[in-house]
């Protein structure tokens, strides 16, 4: 395996759609494996995406096992072609991108979601994720459409927490 | 941005009545002197537009005042400039926001910052407001920082402060992916 330079905005290709997987194969898998490794190398990620090191397909990593404070989680996942199908609630929190070095910022998510994808072989994968899982499949996601968290920023005022309990 | 990013940052203060126009006219007349601006931030003060700017140009202190002449008497703005060792790229990221609200007292500020202070918390941003009415004013406040010692040690020391000022704790969770 081997560590994937990261590309940094303002580069176009974070800002590119990406294509579908169309082969399941040795290929793809050795990727997964490099995209894997550049996301356990990168500080405090819990999550990357193909076109962050620079091929423009639907591939992502979501890794809630690496959350600081332990939250629900699927494990590390491997999501190849994922669609989100459908959201629930929204929650504000602070997220930062491996992309864009240096910045942080509030960002809504939908606090739940259900989520279908492949996993590296082609075969279908369902989860229904929430919290910060859920907030990292959405981030990632984004990337996979052309979207940062920069073009979702709301002010640094917007209160970060529901009022619950 | 230079090579060397790191040097020859200024801290330019601004404060002045508020009026539209105020950012525009002064980032103008600066950007026009071949002037760079760093991070920034404004707020508002009760009725006075308060900015402070890292800026950086080959003009010493004086030159700088010297370019913000005219609009400092057309503005009526107050303007100060520290030469200061600082530079890009220092960012902290806050681990824990602190909300506090309660009816306005003198001492809450000092009492809170006080408590925190003692369990090593660094405060990296603080904004405070004095909402309600002239007669039952209340005093909101929110404190995000870093808790070098722990969430434990934090809440402890929150729950010693006097039972009239509302605390609320909760730790930043982070995504970077």
């Amino acid at each position: 395996m081997a560590k994937l330079d990261i590309i940094l905005y303002p580069d176009e290709r974070l800002k590119t759609e990406c294509e579908p997987v169309e082969h399941f194969d040795a290929e793809l898998k050795e990727f997964a494996e490099h995209l894997a490794e550049t996301c356990a190398s990168g500080p405090g990620a819990v999550g990357i995406a193909a076109p962050q090191v620079g091929l423009l397909k639907r591939v992502c990593i979501v890794d809630a096992t690496k959350a600081r404070r332990p939250v629900e989680n699927h494990g590390h996942l491997i999501l190849v072609n994922p669609e989100i199908t459908a959201w629930d609630g929204y929650a504000v929190g602070r997220e930062g991108c491996l992309s864009v070095p240096d910045y942080t910022g509030n960002v809504i998510r939908a606090e739940k979601i259900r989520l279908k994808a492949q996993d590296i072989h082609g075969k279908s994968l369902e989860f229904e994720m929430k919290g910060f899982e859920a907030r990292i499949a959405q981030h990632e996601l984004d990337h996979l459409n052309g979207i940062l968290f920069l073009d979702r920023l709301v002010s640094r005022k917007a209160d970060l927490f529901r009022r619950k309990k | 941005m230079t090579e060397d990013s790191t040097r020859g940052w200024k801290i330019l203060t601004l404060l002045g009545e508020d009026r539209p126009g105020i950012v525009a006219n002064v980032t103008q007349v600066l950007f026009g002197a071949g002037a760079e601006l760093g991070e920034a931030s404004m707020m508002r003060l009760g009725d006075q537009f308060a900015i402070m700017m890292m800026v950086r140009h080959a003009g010493d202190p004086v030159e700088i005042m010297g370019l913000l002449e005219s609009l400092k008497k057309d503005l009526n703005l107050k303007v100060h400039i520290d030469e200061v060792e600082t530079a890009l790229h220092r960012h902290q990221d806050a681990d824990v926001v602190i909300s506090v609200h309660g009816a306005d007292r003198p001492g809450i500020v000092a009492q809170v910052t006080q408590a925190l202070a003692d369990v090593g918390f660094n405060i990296l941003d603080l904004r405070s407001d004095v909402a309600g009415t002239t007669d039952k004013p209340i005093y909101i406040m929110q404190i995000e920082g870093k808790a070098r010692n722990g969430l434990d040690s934090i809440q402890r020391a929150l729950a010693s402060l006097p039972k009239d000022i509302e605390v609320v704790l909760h730790p930043i969770d982070m995504l970077r992916g």
